[in-house]
């Protein structure tokens, strides 16, 4: 009985294995046919796709198997198919540094996008600056390309807080507003844009009479609220991902706070936060990358292309709203398309060429690389936006 | 706007405290339950309030049942889950310690984790609260009228709890069993059954604790761990095994937590919650309801 068990499962594996290795030559057929014979062009790509943060890297995957298997199909990069290796850091540093290992050591990529976050992104920061493999990273903290000096190979797409804390000050001013009360979460976006809104509020002459932080699994935000409301706070700045970010405005609505009015950070550039608010978002302020409001962008707006475009594509390939963070994706892979298709897959070439890009129309922005900026945005890549009948508005 | 008086910032912060520890004391029962029953702890406690939110939002949003019934089929559901989770990972665990059953509920709480991820996705959920989202105005704090769902919600559980162990055959039996389990089955007591019925009852507490919460907290399938932890906070602040115990010290741990986030700093509040278990549990031990001779019997705890 037990000899026959155990031949059962033998077969079972063999077939299983079988038929995984013929799906597999199959696709590689399929994949000579479409392209003509030339060396493949390979891009490495760290995105945390599970885990904690997983709702950066899952939108930012698709986006670049979207855009990999667009250029494949229309002839790839100078006639060479585009090769993406995409590894999964589980939201987790340690992973992060080995996925970016393995693909300098064992892939051998010439260039590497991603990762997703900020505290993966810093972590990896010296390794491709001592392997001299470019990094696009699709994470939002200043510090991964500051000082340039030590961080030559490191480039980023998202908008830097310091962009978001200037575009919501200057609305701020502009509003008659000098204190503010801010609140933000224990994780690493929190603390950064925490750290950014401290410093940027000493420049601007902005007052800060309340700062509350809280954890992000938090259930009930209501007690450093309530501690707002007990200050003369005249607004509230808000700095999180995730679940948190729509309990701060549902409490802020329920404790009838309503008339402090209330800046959402970046990281609010969803729709499914409007809706699971049920109605509290109302009136909310928030700086927004252009990609999230692809509709209200105006049309002699040199994004606006570019935007629809890719609006129109990921709607129709993954039936789902358009995430902000699958544009950082998008720039971050097209940039290196973009390089490829100028110097060819050689690291230093592509390092030199990315650097000096100017002008290159994205999804968060226009950039304008230099040697000294390699985040090649300014404050000018947000535009600030309200929730008006559940949806976002253009402030006037 | 006006400013709140400190009075008001209080009472704000006392109904927070109690609404959010309400939740903690729920899943200290759940801990407590299982625990007197097998002396497990059942780290999966967490995912049933989990559960309990996200079967919730399965029921009225895509079933559209009426609120009623989707509470009750949601508890009906957790409870299975409970039930089959006791089945099949517990009960096939022969002669296994106490140490490896509590390894088995971790990885339970894993799977259940995993699994609803794939069924729901890694996005938060929310639903309306049960009478109206106007909140109501208390010596100047607002207080969201599903707080008095959870209290409500609270006191039924530790009410039929009370009962159920106070007045019914099978609630003794159980009790029999955490007595003392061998002489339990030697008065024909049927401990296998009074295990399955302890990890019933503890997911039925936790779907009541997920279904409650989630229109004031959101529900996302990785929220179990931490109510998990808190939840045992409780149950071991109050002494493992007591009931009470867990009520009171849950809501101490809830109120405690919203005073430090209000009073002193909102980024130690876990921290201060933490400490003071530690405290308790240096000096006394046995937590603050539990009794000594108690926890000399029990081999955990």
């Amino acid at each position: 009985m037990k000899i026959k068990r155990r031949a059962i499962w033998i077969t079972l594996a063999l077939t299983i294995s079988l038929a995984f290795v013929f799906s597999c030559a199959k696709e590689k057929e399929e994949k000579k046919a479409t392209t003509e014979l030339k060396e493949p062009y390979k891009v490495g790509a760290v995105f945390s796709v599970t885990g904690r943060t997983s709702f950066l890297g899952e939108p930012e995957k698709k986006t670049a198997e979207m855009i990999t298997e667009a250029i494949n199909n229309t002839g790839g990069i100078n006639g060479h198919p585009l090769e993406l290796i995409v590894y999964d850091d589980e939201s987790d540093e340690t992973k992060c540094v080995l996925a970016v290992k393995r693909l300098i050591k064992k892939d051998k990529v010439p260039v590497i996008i991603g990762p997703s976050l900020s505290g993966n992104s810093l972590a990896v920061v010296k390794i491709v600056n001592d392997e001299k493999v470019p990094l696009v990273s699709c994470a939002a903290s200043f510090k991964i390309v500051t000082p340039v000096v030590d961080r030559k190979w490191v480039f980023k797409v998202p908008q830097s807080d310091s962009h978001a804390v200037l575009t919501i000050f200057d609305h701020l001013i502009a509003n008659g507003k000098s204190k503010i009360a801010i609140m933000s979460v224990s994780t690493g976006f929190g603390a950064s844009g925490r750290e950014e809104l401290l410093r940027l509020a000493k420049e601007v002459g902005m007052e800060i009479v309340a700062d509350e932080r809280y954890g992000p699994k938090d259930t009930d935000l209501t007690a450093q609220l309530t501690r707002i409301r007990g200050t003369d706070a005249q607004a509230i700045v808000n700095w999180s991902v995730g679940p948190t970010q729509v309990l701060a405005v549902k409490n802020w609505y329920d404790l009838g706070m309503t008339t402090i009015p209330f800046y959402q950070s970046h990281g609010f550039g969803s729709r499914k936060n409007i809706e699971l608010a049920a109605g509290a978002a109302e009136g909310v302020f928030c700086p927004l990358g252009r990609v999230n409001i692809p509709d209200l962008v105006p049309a002699d707006n040199p994004q606006k292309e570019v935007i629809m475009a890719y609006n129109q594509a990921y709607q129709a390939k993954y039936n789902e709203p358009l995430s902000s963070f699958g544009g950082h994706a998008w720039d971050a892979l097209n940039l290196v398309i973009d390089a490829l298709r100028a110097v060819g897959p050689d690291s230093a070439k592509i390092r030199d060429y990315l650097e000096n890009r100017r002008n290159f129309v994205g999804q968060h922005g226009v950039f304008n690389f230099s040697p000294t900026d390699h985040n090649g945005l300014t404050k000018e890549a947000f535009e600030m936006v309200v929730v008006k009948d559940g949806d976002w508005a253009l402030v006037p | 706007m006006e400013k709140i008086s400190l009075a008001g910032q209080l009472i704000q912060y006392i109904f927070t405290g109690i609404t959010v520890g309400s939740i903690y004391a729920m899943v200290g029962l759940g801990f407590n339950i299982i625990y007197n029953v097998t002396e497990i702890i059942n780290f999966a406690q967490g995912e049933f309030v989990m559960l309990g939110g996200l079967f919730m939002v399965f029921c009225t949003a895509t079933l559209n049942l009426p609120l009623p019934v989707a509470f009750i089929l949601t508890i009906a559901l957790v409870t299975g889950v409970g039930a089959m989770m006791e089945r099949s990972t517990i009960n096939p665990v022969k002669n296994a310690t106490v140490l490896t059953m509590i390894i088995v509920t971790i990885a339970v709480s894993i799977v259940l984790k995993g699994m609803a991820m794939f069924a729901w996705g890694k996005d938060p959920y929310i639903y309306p609260p049960f009478s109206g989202s106007e909140p109501v105005f208390i010596f100047g704090a607002a207080v969201q009228t599903q707080t008095f769902w959870v209290l409500l919600m609270t006191a039924v559980v530790v009410v039929l709890l009370t009962l159920f162990f106070k007045r019914t055959r099978y609630g003794k039996a159980m009790l029999a069993c955490s007595d003392n389990p061998e002489a339990a089955r030697l008065m024909g007591i049927n401990v296998n059954l009074m295990v399955l019925i302890s990890f019933a009852l503890s997911a039925a507490i936790g779907a009541v604790a997920g279904a409650v919460i989630t229109p004031i907290s959101l529900m996302e399938y990785d929220r179990g761990a931490l109510l998990a932890l808190k939840g045992f906070g409780a149950a071991v602040l109050g002494g493992l095994g007591s009931f009470y115990g867990s009520v009171v010290a849950g809501i101490l741990m809830g109120i405690i937590e919203s005073l430090c986030a209000g009073l002193l700093s909102s980024g130690y509040k876990d921290a201060v919650a933490l400490i003071l278990l530690l405290l308790v549990l240096f000096i006394r031990p046995s937590g603050l309801f539990g009794s000594v001779e108690v926890s000399k019997i029990k081999k955990f705890g």
